[in-house]
């Protein structure tokens, strides 16, 4: 029936035995059909476009027409192995992959080995991580090569018995037969192997209710090598003659280098091999990187100022402010109203792992090694850069030390390239830590404006006009919605980052006439997504709103959400975690709860905060940090649709939770004369063990469904909103400037802006435990 | 060039390298001992935390020249072998609550932690939350708490 097959699980991926010496099944990763859910019946408010379609429904939609292919090998030593085309950026991708390969294939979690495909560029936008959409791309897909796999090993050992398929049965690695006759994959591999690339029929794919893999709890595939040093991110790669490189930067966000004044003298340093004058700065190249941040002490060079080098955090607010549109939503003159402005600043992206990559460009070539999400984008800018065709460019994808939205980018790739062009050499080029707060990219400073109005027990309109200082998303991301863009369901005329606010945000609430937008004022600030895009800021803001609202109707918190929302699945997560957190009991003065709800990619979630405002606690004192308030008990229920790994999803949550927290209470950037005063982790306060909750929960809620969603950046937007609304509470303020230290006096002294890094302490020694 | 001895891992090592060069750049970019990450060079992170004499201490930040031949160094590498198993207790913890994530800083939150179980042994107690307070050591994936489990739970068996 037209209208029918539209749903993910029903779309067909076509299957390929490849020509290979072991057995090796290829599946396209094009689908005949896009996955846009049906318009759910009509609501007061009507659908926003999120809720129909939204920013994973969109990359799926720009993946379908490609004809690149993945492919699961079955090896001799009856492993199996798949190169994924997505980044590993500590968020379980390469463990949930494995598990699906394993369920299908019939295979012990334990055999199957996962590496990260280089840049295949021929599978255009379906080598993107990013907008949580990893499972739900290769939830199918990789499945159906696995059932191939498995099915063509069935038949092999089958054929070798004098049987038939369906008398053989598979488990852990093993083909038995109906006299129990038995063949391990491994002895099967090189018989089952294709001699000519063949179309293989559809396989079975197991229902959900067989699954023995899949849906079960599983610890990750790369947790050994993590715990005892041997997993190798990008600066611990052994590449010949690849020698550690840092560059010496401006003063400024984006500034460049007029003149280098003292060359010679940095030549001359101990173990420095290059110096180059780049696009960026002054690159150095040395036998360690020690040497490299001594070098950077004395470099003496001329600046040319950034594009926005003047900028502070007044003069930016100041933009926005005058940016503000108005509201248009008319309002009856009978309503009253809750009106309120948001302010949220600037907040740095960057992991643990400072921004690096591995370069080794010649004449007619080049290879690069960075973690990147974007990798086909990276090879083609990089290959513009350096002259070079794109598949004279080879790019690696390394493992990440984290993410957060910073490798959607791959500044340093870009600059590591230049620089090995330049020194015509191999080069290990790291950012410094202060580098990738000062001039790695940052989410931007903005402001929610909110006007709800209410009467008689509704609420009748509910307007978010959200402006921000512009978000660049990198072309990946770009790209996917300019090839979509005619199928979209938002209005024309809208930019880039209006489609993906459109995409992402929608309002949970029946308040009548919704209206949530964004605006944009384009200062050239360094720029990127961070965990997610929107929606903490977006939610936060919303969340408050709601309380503001529930308390002038007289509604507690949770009663009045109860009544206003208008996803059932959203109810029943709110529902469990008032239970299992204790909505309502009695506290001390000071310390209060908060309760939030978001739903994104198709997941639902609740997240109930108890903060701890006492004078006794927000006055602790720790040294060279800030403490404040204390987020005590995080409860966090969660509705995934269908849960790939439930422990990988509970980390997942976990980690969202202490990024709400620290995007709620204490972690921000400080502008001034162009650059952020923040240089070090004790400026920039991300969550620290004596903030972080001695009690998190994280509750499951059965699968309300077969396939999975997004859930790397899920936890985020709720929870900073329920540390919002409790600290709201517990202090009897509501917070309209975040993070809620961010006005506070200064909580550390800046590095000085030049060097632009640091001289490492000697002092170590001191400070043993 | 300055020459300098001391003991990794259990093994004596000689080295050639300037008197002031931060042993996490002897240990990374000379010896090519990676376990021990990179996160600030500024004695802030902990990324890079390994342990002297069975201590925490943070190499990022301490200058060659400053250890002396009879220092036993140790990193994440070579952590099993101070209780002569595969695996020292902490990491077993690490692995039975699943603690990394991306697992950039996890080999200087094992060496911290177990240094600081050490540290309340030393004083005659076990390890408390206020303890755990203290660890200085960034997760920026935010494994915070399965990391206080697991410190925890890998402490019974130290
Ligand atoms: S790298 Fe040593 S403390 Fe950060
Ligand atoms: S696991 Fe990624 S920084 Fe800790």
């Amino acid at each position: 029936m037209p209208g029918h097959g539209r749903h993910l699980d029903r779309r067909r991926f076509l299957g390929y035995l490849v020509a290979a010496p072991t057995l090796a099944v290829a599946v396209g990763l094009g689908a005949d059909a896009a996955s846009a859910r049906p318009a759910k019946a009509a609501v007061p408010s009507p659908p926003q476009p999120e809720e129909i379609f939204d920013l994973g429904d969109m990359q799926d939609l720009a993946a379908s027409p490609t004809s690149g292919l993945i492919t699961v090998h079955v090896n001799e030593d009856g492993t199996a192995a798949f190169a994924v085309p997505r980044a590993e950026v500590g968020q379980g991708m390469t463990t949930a992959i494995a598990m699906m390969v394993a369920e299908e294939l019939d295979l012990p979690l334990g055999k199957v080995s996962i590496t990260l495909a280089d840049a295949r560029p021929e599978l255009m936008m379906n080598q993107l991580t990013g907008g949580s959409n990893s499972m739900r791309s290769m939830y199918v897909p990789v499945r159906t090569a696995a059932a191939i796999a498995r099915e063509r090993l069935a038949e092999t050992a089958a054929a070798k018995w004098g049987t038939t398929a369906d008398r053989v049965t598979t488990r852990n690695g093993v083909v038995t037969g109906p006299q129990g006759q038995t063949a391990t994959y491994g002895e099967l591999a090189a018989a089952a192997a294709a001699t000519a690339t063949t179309r293989a029929p559809a396989p079975r794919l197991k229902a959900a209710g067989e699954f023995t893999i899949l849906g079960t709890p599983q610890g990750r595939i790369d947790a050994y090598d993590a715990i005892t040093g041997r997993k190798q991110y990008t600066m611990d790669l052994k590449v010949p003659d690849a020698k550690p490189t840092m560059v010496a930067r401006p003063p400024t966000i984006g500034g460049t280098p007029a003149s280098l004044d003292n060359e010679d003298e940095i030549r001359s340093l101990p173990g420095v091999t290059d110096v180059a004058v780049i696009t960026s700065g002054i690159a150095i190249r040395a036998e360690a990187f020690g040497q490299c941040i001594d070098a950077i002490q004395k470099v003496r060079a001329t600046w040319n100022p950034g594009p926005v080098a003047g900028a502070s955090d007044d003069a930016v607010q100041q933009r926005l402010k005058a940016a503000l549109p108005d509201l248009t939503t008319p309002v009856s003159l009978l309503a009253d109203t809750v009106e309120a402005d948001f302010f949220f600043a600037f907040a740095s992206n960057s992991p643990l792992e400072p921004d690096c990559a591995i370069a080794d460009v010649r004449d007619a070539s080049a290879e690069i090694w960075s973690p990147l999400k974007a990798p086909i984008v990276a090879q083609g800018e990089i290959a513009q850069a350096l002259g070079l065709p794109q598949d004279a460019v080879t790019v690696h994808v390394t493992e990440g030390g984290g993410s957060f939205g910073r490798h959607l980018f791959h500044d340093a790739a870009l600059e590591a390239a230049e620089i090995s062009q330049k020194m015509g050499k191999p080069v290990k080029l790291s950012w410094s830590r202060t580098d990738s707060f000062r001039q790695g990219r940052a989410h931007p400073m903005c402001v929610s404006r909110i006007r709800a109005s209410y009467r008689l027990g509704n609420v009748l309109t509910y307007e978010q006009r959200h402006t921000s200082v512009q978000t660049e998303f990198g072309h990946g991301l770009g790209d996917m919605v300019t090839a979509t863009a005619s199928k979209l369901p938002v209005g024309g005329g809208l930019t880039l980052s209006q489609t993906i606010f459109e995409l992402t945000q929608s309002s949970p609430y029946d308040f009548g006439v919704t209206v949530q937008a964004l605006n944009e004022v384009p200062l050239e600030f360094s720029t990127g997504s961070m965990r997610n895009i929107y929606s903490p800021n977006v939610v936060c803001a919303q969340e408050l709103v709601v309380d503001q609202l529930a308390k002038k109707m007289g509604k507690d918190p949770l009663a009045f959400r109860r009544g206003f929302l208008k996803d059932k699945r959203l109810l029943a997560a709110l529902n469990k975690a008032a239970e299992a957190g204790d909505w309502g009991k009695a506290l001390p003065e000071h310390m209060a709860q908060g309760i939030a709800v978001h739903s994104e990619y198709q997941a639902s979630i609740a997240v109930l905060a108890e903060i701890d405002c006492t004078p006794r606690t927000v006055n602790r004192h720790v040294p060279d940090a800030v403490t404040g308030p204390r987020v005590t008990r995080v409860t966090v229920v969660v509705d995934p649709g269908f849960a790939i790994n439930p422990r990988g999803l509970e980390a997942q949550m976990i980690g969202g939770v202490e990024d709400g927290i620290a995007m709620a209470l204490t972690s921000s950037l400080h502008i001034s004369r162009g650059l952020p005063l923040e240089g070090s982790w004790d400026n920039y306060f991300y969550t620290r063990e004596w903030n972080t909750p001695l009690d998190i929960q994280v509750i499951i809620l059965p699968n309300t469904g077969d396939s999975p969603s997004g859930a790397g950046e899920l936890a985020v937007a709720p929870t900073m909103a329920a540390t919002a609304c409790a600290y709201a509470r517990a202090t009897g303020r509501l917070p309209t400037r975040f993070p809620v230290n961010h006005d506070d006096p200064l909580g550390f002294t800046p590095l000085p802006a030049e060097p632009s890094t640091p001289q490492s302490p000697t002092d170590g020694l001191d400070h043993v435990f | 060039m300055p020459t300098h001895t001391f003991i990794l891992n259990g093994r004596r090592v000689t080295v050639d390298a300037d008197d002031d060069l931060r042993l996490l750049w002897v240990l990374r970019d000379i010896l090519g001992v990676t376990g021990p990450k990179y996160g600030c060079a500024l004695d802030v992170c902990k990324a890079c935390t390994c342990h002297i004499n069975g201590k925490a201490f943070n190499p990022c930040s301490v200058r060659v020249k400053d250890i002396s031949p009879s220092d036993e160094i140790t990193t994440i590498e070579g952590l099993p072998a101070t209780v002569g198993a595969d695996l020292h207790p902490m990491q077993q913890a690490w692995l039975d609550y699943d603690v990394a994530q991306c697992g950039y800083c996890q080999p200087g939150q094992i060496m911290a932690a177990v240094a600081k179980v050490r540290q309340a042994r030393a004083d005659g107690r076990e390890i408390t939350d206020a303890d755990l307070d203290e660890l200085r050591n960034i997760c920026r994936c935010g494994t915070y708490a399965r990391i206080r489990e697991a410190v925890k739970a890998g402490a019974q068996d130290m």
